[in-house]
C-alpha cells in the first residue's frame, strides 16, 4: 500500500459509499457489452469440435489471412510509433503559424467515417489517378490493390494514437531535465536515449498498441483499396465475412476466435512490456 | 377540460385520413444485377397503379447475391415479393419456414419466370488472350472472374453452364466434365459475392481477363462503362438462364399486401413491364415484346437446365451443397 494510492482495498470501509452498487453497475456493463458477445463466439466455434475447428483455422486462405491483417498492422503501427513521435515533438516543442489547424488535422482519422477514408485513399492510389498513376510510371511500384494499399489504409487511421498519447507527456516533460543533461554534457543522441526516452516509451508503447488494436480490426477503409484477393490482400475480417455470407457461421467464428486470441496474447506481451517500462522511469 | 376533449376529438377524426395518405410499402427482394432494372419498372408500376386503383405505392428494393438474399429472407428480413435469380433460391424459402407455398410456380405464367436471360463473356477491347469459347478459359494464365455460387445465382449459372457445355461436348461424360470446372476455378483469382460484385471487380478494378456474367450485366456494362474499353464475346452454346419470381406468402398475408404484390408481380408480364425488361437486356418472354427485340440479342445456342443436367433437387444436392462437387474442387 502506498501512501500516494488512491485504490481501495475491498474489504476495508471506504468514507464514499456505493461500492457495491458500482461494481455491480460494472460488471453488468461489461458483461453484456464485452463478455457475453464474445463469449458466444466462443460458445459457437465450440461447436465445431477441435478437429474442425484446427482445420476450419489452418487453411492456407486463413493463415494467409491472419499474415496479412496481423503483418501489415503491426508494420503500420510501428511506423506510426516513429513519424506519431515526431510530429507530437513538433506540435509541443514548436511554434510556427498554422499550428492549430496541422493540430486538428491529425484528429481527422478519428471523425472521419472509414468508408470516405477507404474510398478516398482508393480513388488517390489506384493505378489510374493523379497520384497513383505518376508513381506507377515513376518507380513501378502499384500502391493500390497490393499490400502496400493495405499499409498505406492503416498508417492513415492509426496516424492520431501515438500522437495523442505521446503529446501530453511531452508537455509535462520540463526543459530543465534536457537543459541539466546538456550542462552535465550529455550529446544530443544522449539526452534522446537516456532522458526524453523513458518518459515517453510508456506513453509510445500504449500509443502503439491502441493504433494495432486498431488496425488489426479495421474493415471500412481496408476493403475499397486492398484488392481482396483469397491468399494476397485478403484481410482477416473480410475472410469472416465471405464465410458469414456463405453461412459457415461456424467456420466464421472458429476464425473469429483465433483472431481474438492472438490480438489478446499481444496486447497482454505489450502492456507487461508497458509495466516494466514504468519501472524505468525518472519519478 | 373541453378544450382539451374537442382537441382529442379533432386528432382522432384526423386519424384516419392520415392512415389513408400513407402509401402502401413493398419490399422487392432481388439479386444482384437488377437495379437499373427496377428502378425503371418500380416508377412505372406505382403510376399504373396509381392509375388503376387510386392507391399510392412505394416500392423499397433491395439487391445482393441471390443466395444471400434468400438468406436474408429466410432469417427474417420482411420482403413482399422476391425476384431472384435461380429457381433453387425460392425453393429454399419453401424447404426453411414454408415462406412460400410449394406450388409458387404455378402461380404466374412461364413457370413464374418473367424474363430469361443467358450467359456470356466480357474481355477487354481487342480481345488480347483471344478468348472465343468455354474451351479457351481454362487455358493456363487465363484469369476469369466469376461470382461465388454458394452466395450468387450468377455465380451458379456460370458453373451450370460449363458443365452443360462440356458434357454436350463430351457425351454427357462427367468426369471430363468435372475436370473441366476444376481448371475453370483454378483460374478463377476472387470470387465476388454477387454477379455486380465480379462486374465492378472487372471493370473498375482492372482484374481478370474475362468475365463471365450474365448477357443482361454485359451489355448493361458496355452502356454504362462505353464500347471503348470491354467487348462482348459470345460462346458458342450457352445455358437458358431462369431467373424466377414469387409473392412471399407469409409476409404478405402477415401485412396484408397480397393484393399489390401480385399486381406488381403481374405487371412484370405486361407488354410494358416487358418492354422494360427488353430494354434492360433481359429476354422478354412475352412473344410479341420478344419478337420486336428478337434482333437485339445475339443467336446462341441455347440448353435448357432440364434437358441437360436434370430437376433441380438433384443439381443443388450434385453441385452446390455442403461437400458436395464446388465444395470438393474449390479449397480456398
Amino acid at each position: 500500500m502506498t501512501s500516494s494510492s488512491t485504490v481501495q482495498l475491498w474489504w476495508k470501509r471506504r468514507i464514499l459509499p456505493g461500492f457495491g452498487l458500482t461494481l455491480g453497475f460494472t460488471l453488468i456493463y461489461l458483461s453484456l457489452i464485452v463478455l457475453i458477445p464474445l463469449s458466444a463466439t466462443f460458445v459457437k466455434a465450440s461447436g465445431l469440435g477441435w478437429e474442425s475447428f484446427f482445420r476450419a483455422v489452418t487453411t492456407p486462405r486463413a493463415l494467409a489471412s491472419y499474415q496479412v491483417s496481423f503483418g501489415t498492422s503491426l508494420l503500420a503501427a510501428a511506423i506510426n510509433s516513429i513519424f506519431g513521435v515526431i510530429v507530437a515533438w513538433v506540435l509541443v516543442r514548436y511554434h510556427f503559424p498554422g499550428k492549430k489547424i496541422l493540430d486538428t488535422i491529425v484528429d481527422l482519422p478519428f471523425a472521419l467515417p472509414t468508408s470516405v477514408a477507404g474510398i478516398s485513399l482508393a480513388a488517390i492510389y489506384a493505378p489510374n489517378s493523379w497520384l497513383g498513376g505518376p508513381i506507377l510510371a515513376w518507380t513501378g511500384v502499384k500502391i493500390a490493390y497490393t499490400q502496400l494499399g493495405i499499409l498505406v489504409a492503416l498508417i492513415f487511421v492509426g496516424l492520431p494514437f501515438v500522437v495523442r498519447t505521446v503529446q501530453p507527456v511531452l508537455e509535462d516533460l520540463d526543459l530543465e531535465y534536457e537543459e541539466a543533461a546538456a550542462s552535465l554534457g550529455a550529446s544530443r543522441r544522449q539526452t534522446i536515449l537516456r532522458v526524453v526516452g523513458p518518459e515517453i516509451f510508456p506513453a509510445l508503447l500504449t500509443g502503439f498498441t491502441l493504433s494495432f488494436a486498431r488496425a488489426v480490426g479495421e474493415y471500412g477503409s481496408v476493403v475499397f483499396i486492398a484488392g481482396n484477393m483469397p491468399m494476397k490482400t485478403e484481410i482477416i475480417p473480410l475472410l469472416i465475412i465471405t464465410k458469414l455470407e456463405q453461412y459457415d457461421y461456424r467456420g466464421a467464428t472458429a476464425i473469429a476466435v483465433v483472431m481474438l486470441i492472438i490480438s489478446f496474447i499481444l496486447l497482454f506481451l505489450i502492456n507487461g512490456l508497458q509495466r516494466w517500462s514504468k519501472s524505468k522511469k525518472i519519478r | 377540460m373541453l378544450l382539451i376533449r374537442k382537441l382529442l376529438l379533432a386528432i382522432s377524426a384526423l386519424l384516419p385520413i392520415v392512415a389513408l395518405a400513407k402509401p402502401i410499402q413493398l419490399l422487392n427482394v432481388s439479386y444482384d444485377p437488377t437495379r437499373e432494372f427496377y428502378q425503371e419498372f418500380n416508377q412505372t408500376f406505382a403510376k399504373a397503379y396509381k392509375a388503376k386503383t387510386g392507391k399510392n405505392v412505394e416500392i423499397q428494393q433491395s439487391h445482393g447475391g441471390s443466395g444471400k438474399q434468400a438468406r436474408s429472407v429466410i432469417d427474417g428480413l420482411a420482403a413482399d415479393v422476391v425476384t431472384l435469380g435461380i429457381p433453387t433460391d425460392i425453393d429454399a424459402l419453401h424447404n426453411n419456414g414454408d415462406l412460400v407455398t410449394a406450388d409458387w410456380r404455378t402461380k404466374f405464367p412461364n413457370n413464374s419466370t418473367p424474363y430469361t436471360s443467358t450467359i456470356t463473356f466480357v474481355v477487354r477491347k481487342g480481345n488480347p488472350k483471344g478468348i472465343k469459347d468455354w474451351d479457351d478459359l481454362i487455358k493456363p494464365g487465363i484469369q476469369i472472374i466469376t461470382p461465388n455460387p454458394k452466395t450468387s445465382s450468377g455465380g451458379q449459372w456460370n458453373f451450370l453452364a460449363a458443365w452443360g457445355y462440356v458434357l454436350k461436348k463430351n457425351g454427357n461424360d462427367e468426369n471430363k466434365a468435372k475436370e473441366f470446372i476444376t481448371k475453370f476455378y483454378k483460374n478463377a483469382p476472387v470470387l465476388d459475392s454477387g454477379a455486380r460484385g465480379s462486374t465492378t471487380t472487372f471493370t473498375q478494378r482492372g482484374i481478370g481477363d474475362v468475365l463471365i456474367t450474365w448477357e443482361n450485366e454485359a451489355y448493361l456494362s458496355l452502356k454504362e462503362l462505353g464500347v471503348a474499353k470491354f467487348e462482348i464475346v459470345n460462346p458458342s452454346t450457352s445455358i437458358l438462364a431462369e431467373p424466377s419470381v414469387s409473392v412471399v406468402d407469409k409476409v404478405v398475408d402477415r401485412k396484408g399486401t397480397r393484393e399489390v404484390a401480385t399486381e406488381y408481380l403481374k405487371y412484370l408480364y405486361s407488354p410494358e413491364g416487358q418492354e422494360i425488361a427488353a430494354k434492360n437486356f433481359y429476354r422478354p418472354s412475352l412473344p410479341e415484346v420478344a419478337a420486336k427485340y428478337a434482333e437485339k440479342f445475339p443467336k446462341i445456342e441455347l440448353f435448357r437446365v432440364s434437358d441437360t443436367l436434370g430437376d433441380w433437387p438433384r443439381i443443388t444436392k450434385l453441385f452446390f451443397a455442403d461437400g458436395a462437387i464446388f465444395d470438393q474442387i474449390y479449397q480456398l
